[in-house]
């Protein structure tokens, strides 16, 4: 309880406090609402149009799920065929560092061009983006195993398929989880950015396409309401998936248990 | 010494590296024997009892077994539990390679909780009990696997001293009921003559055996501060001095 209450009282006083601050500036300044609405102005306007937000939040999170989903099962998959042999992992692994580091913006472009069906071009700029951890760290989780279990297995005739069940996998779900959670926000980041790319309405239009619309009719309060969206689901990503590392490991991993005097 | 059940002829281990870990080693291991290798570290101990367990190769020599089926049970220097699994899971480990259903083998895992004094405790992780618990976990998982042999790699070196000499106690008292034979690595001169019947003391670079003592003793609980264990201390503290000056 003491740990909720110095958890969540410190930011909350900390965002009402800032909240009020930009207010007054705002009102006192007397800046105009089409260069910086205060948060009264955007709480209307996300009122106002909510039922046009709505709807592209929900194809922001189609998107976003849909592209983690990818990341987590081909990741895994990914992994699991570095794991195999080092010589798969050694000859592979540097394109996917490639696909990494090669920027998003850079290359969301063509696959909007090469893929005709543009749901399907935003989810896999989204799902470059954002499995990389997931590879990454479930490859060391994978290799992580300790040498004496596995001698151990050895010892008592354990067949391949049984040291990776009972051994590998289980002691590669915390690195697993680890990379799931930045993968998480990676996954939003990624979807909001070829949104952005592809730029076109129509019914299929996410909180960026929402967010460029906006400031083409320069409706600022608007843009911010989509920009607030986008943050907010990237916190409620976050804190999902932390509640689930938690609830995975909180019996055994030291991460999640708490610690005594 | 009773009819060997494991020999080793003529055993030469060169690590990738150039180091010659073991030179020329022979010994054999009888059945119901408690051995112990002891030696100062770096003498090539742990890699004999590895190498009797199968893991890691041998550079030349032979090793034979008198039966062709010989379980053999490990214990590590440190527990080596699963952290993710329950103490029941892992003492199951063994068994479920075997392909022993859960409920099948849940006899024998509380068998051998019992047996190790964990009794009431299958649902505790290792992270929730003490290291003495913790290597009593390690030695059930051993146990439930009903070995020929017992390989024990320095196990409680890392413990305080008076858990040692309860897990010393309830080893001697396992060994005894379940007729095990026991090769024991240490380089304790206290604990080795506390448990064995025959102690082979191991030189370093190259290892090998450089002398041996057999020990013919009744063991109850005053033996560890009787004159007749003080005087064996210090017999096989000479040879172990003689074995590090050679």
């Amino acid at each position: 309880m003491k740990g909720f209450v110095i958890r969540v009282v410190p930011p909350t006083l900390i965002l009402v406090v800032g909240l009020a601050a930009w207010e007054t500036f705002v009102r006192a300044s007397q800046i105009p609402v089409y260069i910086l609405p205060g948060p009264a102005a955007i709480v209307q306007a996300l009122v106002r149009d909510w039922a046009t937000l709505y709807p592209s939040l929900l194809v922001t999170l189609a998107i976003t799920a849909g592209a983690l989903t990818a990341a987590t099962v081909l990741g895994v998959a990914i992994a699991v065929l570095f794991a195999q042999s080092k010589w798969v992992e050694l000859s592979l692994f540097p394109y996917a560092v490639i696909l990494q580091v090669t920027p998003i913006v850079a290359i969301a472009p063509l696959i909007i061009i090469w893929v005709k069906d543009t749901a399907a071009a935003l989810l896999i700029c989204a799902w470059i983006v954002s499995f990389f951890p997931i590879v990454s760290n479930t490859t060391l989780g994978l290799n992580s195993t300790d040498h004496n279990l596995l001698n151990l297995l050895e010892l008592y005739g354990a067949s391949r398929r049984q040291v990776f069940w009972y051994l590998r996998l289980p002691s590669a779900l915390p690195f697993f989880l680890g990379g799931l959670r930045i993968s998480g926000g990676l996954a939003l980041i990624g979807a909001v950015v070829a949104e952005f790319v592809a730029g076109s309405g129509g019914i299929q239009s996410g909180l960026a396409y929402r967010i460029l619309e906006a400031g083409y009719q320069l409706q600022i309060p608007r843009m911010f309401a989509a920009l607030f969206m986008i943050t907010g689901t990237g916190i409620l990503i976050f804190i999902v998936l932390t509640l689930v590392t938690h609830l995975a490991l909180r019996r055994w991993h030291e991460s999640a248990v708490k610690r005594e005097g | 010494m009773p009819a060997p059940l494991v020999t080793l002829r003529g055993i030469d281990k060169v690590y990738s590296n150039g180091i010659v870990a073991l030179r020329g080693l022979d010994l054999a291991i009888g059945e119901g024997e408690f051995v112990t290798l002891l030696g100062p570290s770096g003498c090539g101990k742990s890699t004999v009892l590895r190498l009797i367990a199968g893991l890691g190769e041998r550079t030349s020599g032979s090793i034979e077994w008198s039966s062709v089926q010989h379980e053999i049970g490990f214990v590590f220097q440190d527990p080596t539990l699963m952290p993710w699994a329950s103490v029941f899971n892992n003492i199951y480990l063994p068994l479920r390679v075997r392909g022993v259903a859960r409920a099948a083998a849940a006899p024998r895992v509380e068998q051998a909780m019992d047996q190790v004094g964990l009794a009431g405790f299958g649902a505790a992780y290792p992270r929730e009990l003490s290291g003495g618990m913790r290597m009593r976990v390690s030695i059930a998982r051993a146990l439930v696997a009903e070995p020929k042999i017992l390989l024990m790699d320095e196990p409680f070196a890392a413990l305080d001293e008076i858990t040692r000499f309860r897990l010393n106690d309830d080893l001697l008292k396992l060994w005894a009921s379940q007729h095990w034979t026991v090769v024991f690595v240490t380089h304790s001169v206290f604990e080795s003559v506390y448990l064995s019947t025959r102690i082979l003391v191991m030189s370093s670079r190259p290892g090998r055996v450089s002398s041996e003592v057999a020990l013919e003793t009744e063991r109850d609980s005053s033996f560890r501060t009787s004159a007749a264990y003080a005087d064996q201390c210090r017999t096989v503290s000479a040879r172990l001095a003689e074995a590090m000056q050679q």
